[in-house]
């Protein structure tokens, strides 16, 4: 089922900043939809104002089409997946998967299907009679999806649904959810502030900061067309550079790029580069080593090596590049190297046509 | 079940590894408390039972079956059995509305519990005697229906009932905010009523906090001196409580009564904290038999074994 949420507004006391500040979002059914943003911008205020655990200020929310804004949380028929499980402690995971049924006063019989099931589903066949403190934070989580299954919710609401898991778990968790969510076509929200899990496992990126709506999209546009400089450096951390337009050209220090069509000379302009759209290279020659930046610091991730530079204007940029890249070019911190930006995104302030 | 098992080696191990002090501060320390509960607790409750006995068993059971002593004891019992309820419900109430609602005069209720451990309990029974007693707001009115409140029994429950509130709001209330709401939010959106959720989810997970509370605040009903003294008007066989009958029966020279009255509270005393820990053990044992008849689970996608 479609999700809309219309101006949300939540202010928690008066005289404070708004948590979230008039958050227009759609959420397509059958889609996971990611909000997404740092901490404090507001995206697990906006799932509770979806689910009905808090109430808003102004604004108006949609389920399938219907007005919900004022109908209890009990009534939306949404499932919600806290990201510290909320499991019932002192019931099994039986009766955990079982609570709504057991609500809702479904027979028996019904009932015991639905959870054998709902556990199969969840890879979690025969754990029926553990506790959750019994269970690893990977299977709490699992438990917590079932349970939230349970009652055929129209919605699938997660808030941070693998902030508290270890890295492994967590990318085996991911794929398995992006799966289960392929088969059974629930509409889902998700709430993260890991810009990985939201480009790898939604169709749509809702990006959240300081409570308002940035930008919206499917990942790949988010990416590709930041609309302003904070999603250019939230989402795969670009390097952002400034300067002023000059025959055609964007000059920014020592660099230089393809200004766009018809900036006006003068005009100042801000670039965002990828980390891994930047190339090094050792000079050949003696050149004037002012135009040259210079290594500071390697870090070594994995097969990746994060590069920190100084241009020669002062500012700092991060590259990434392959250990081999590294290896064959032999750099090392200090070192001065050319600096080859195979593609950035130039944003002229002052645009004149 | 072999996960359970190395964790629980694991932890004895740590156990002893933390302790990288050496032996000697670890035995002083252990000294130096049980040498205080001996002079402090142990001492005293001794002298209790060897006074009590100090003439046999004879004088002892005729102390305790005396006419006052047995009206003492009655109204003791009756009180605790009447005040430990009602402060069960007002505390679960009270501890509820805190922590999970925000209105106005919060903060006014969160003091309003805390004040009869603030006040002296003699200013607690004297504010009831200002209250029902024949000059005070409610006395004329009361004597008009013939209802006695003061120099009876009823004001031996209100005051009591005054001076043990706070003892379970603050058990349960403590326990609740700990746990925060977010079992009961879950449960909310799984279609869960108020009362649903009070019944299945909160008093469950609150239940240790509410035994707690009811133990102390049982024992403190029972114990209770000073706002009862004012209260009670000491009416022999009629208002007297166990407490207040110890006073007397010291005052007029009978020790042997009076310890043997005391020696009995006591008991009572003993016999609510062994019902405590019973339970605790109770609630120790259910897991682990949980532990034992799981059945033997199929390995799951990404997981290690049992993390506990």
């Amino acid at each position: 089922m479609s999700v809309r949420a219309e101006s949300l507004t939540k202010r928690f006391g008066s005289g404070t900043a708004a948590a979230v500040e008039g958050a227009v979002f759609d959420a397509k059914p059958g889609e996971i939809t990611t909000l997404l943003g740092p901490s404090g911008s507001g995206k697990s205020t906006l799932l509770r104002l979806v689910a009905g655990l808090e109430a808003p200020d102004s604004g108006r929310v949609f389920i399938a089409g219907k007005d919900v804004t004022r109908v209890s949380p009990r009534e939306r028929n949404v499932g919600f997946v806290f990201q510290s499980y909320a499991l019932f402690r002192h019931m099994s995971v039986f009766e955990n998967v079982a609570f709504g049924m057991r609500i809702r006063k479904r027979p028996r019989g019904e009932l015991r299907t639905r959870v054998e099931e709902l556990l199969g589903l969840v890879q979690l066949p025969g754990y029926g009679s553990r506790f959750p403190a019994e269970l690893s934070g990977g299977q709490r989580q699992r438990v917590a999806l079932a349970r939230a299954l349970a009652t055929d919710p129209e919605v699938l609401l997660l808030d941070e649904p693998f902030g508290a898991l270890d890295a492994k778990v967590r990318l085996e968790l991911r794929e398995w959810l992006a799966e289960f969510q392929q088969r059974t076509k629930v509409t889902t929200i998700l709430v993260t502030h890991d810009q990985e899990e939201a480009l790898e496992l939604s169709q749509h990126v809702v990006l959240l900061q300081a409570g308002r709506v940035v930008q919206a999209g499917a990942p790949h546009e988010l990416y590709d067309r930041p609309a302003t400089a904070f999603v250019a450096s939230f989402l795969g951390g670009a390097n952002v550079l400034r300067g002023t337009v000059r025959s055609g050209r964007a000059e920014a220090g020592a660099l230089d790029l393809a200004a766009p069509q018809g900036a006006r000379d003068g005009a100042s302009f801000h670039a965002f580069v990828r980390p891994h759209d930047v190339r090094l290279a050792k000079p050949e020659d003696d050149r004037d080593p002012v135009a040259l930046a210079r290594v500071e610091r390697l870090t070594r991730i994995g097969a990746q090596v994060k590069v920190a530079l100084e241009l020669p204007d002062g500012e700092s940029m991060t590259v990434q590049m392959s250990k081999t890249e590294i290896e064959s070019l032999g750099l090392e911190p200090g070192d001065r190297v050319l600096v080859d930006l195979r593609d950035a995104k130039v944003f002229v302030e002052d645009y004149s046509i | 079940m072999s996960g359970a098992v190395t964790a629980a080696f694991r932890s004895r191990e740590r156990r002893r590894t933390t302790i990288g002090e050496g032996s000697a501060p670890r035995i002083a320390l252990i000294a130096a408390a049980v040498l205080f509960l001996a002079l402090f607790l142990g001492a005293p409750v001794v002298t209790v039972f060897l006074s009590a006995f100090s003439r046999g068993i004879g004088p002892y059971l005729g102390a305790l079956r005396s006419d006052e002593a047995v009206a003492a004891i009655g109204l003791t019992l009756t009180t605790a059995g009447i005040v430990v309820p009602l402060n069960l419900v007002f505390g679960i109430a009270a501890a509820w509305a805190i922590a999970r609602y925000d209105f106005p005069g919060k903060s006014v209720l969160l003091t309003l519990i805390d004040l009869p451990f603030s006040v002296s309990p003699v200013i607690a029974g004297l504010v009831f005697v200002l209250l029902f007693g024949a000059r005070g707001w409610f006395g004329p009115w009361c004597s008009e229906h013939d209802i006695r409140v003061v120099f009876a029994v009823p004001g031996v429950v209100l005051a009591t009932t005054f001076v043990t509130f706070p003892l379970v709001a603050r058990e349960v209330l403590a326990v609740m905010q700990a746990q925060g709401s977010d079992e009961e939010e879950a449960a909310l959106t799984l279609g869960a009523s108020g009362w649903q959720i009070l019944l299945r989810i909160t008093l469950p997970k609150v239940k240790w906090g509410v035994l707690y509370g009811v133990i102390l605040c049982n024992a403190r009903a029972m114990g209770e001196f000073g706002a009862v003294s004012v209260v009670s008007g000491h009416i022999r066989g009629e208002t007297n409580t166990m407490p207040l009958h110890i006073e007397i029966l010291y005052n007029e020279y009978d020790f042997v009564g009076a310890f043997a009255v005391a020696s009995l509270l006591a008991l009572l005393a003993f016999g609510t904290l062994v019902v405590k820990k019973a339970v605790e053990w109770a609630a120790l044992a259910r897991p682990a038999r949980v532990n034992i008849s799981l059945p033997a689970a199929p390995a799951a996608v990404g997981e290690r074994s049992a993390a506990r």
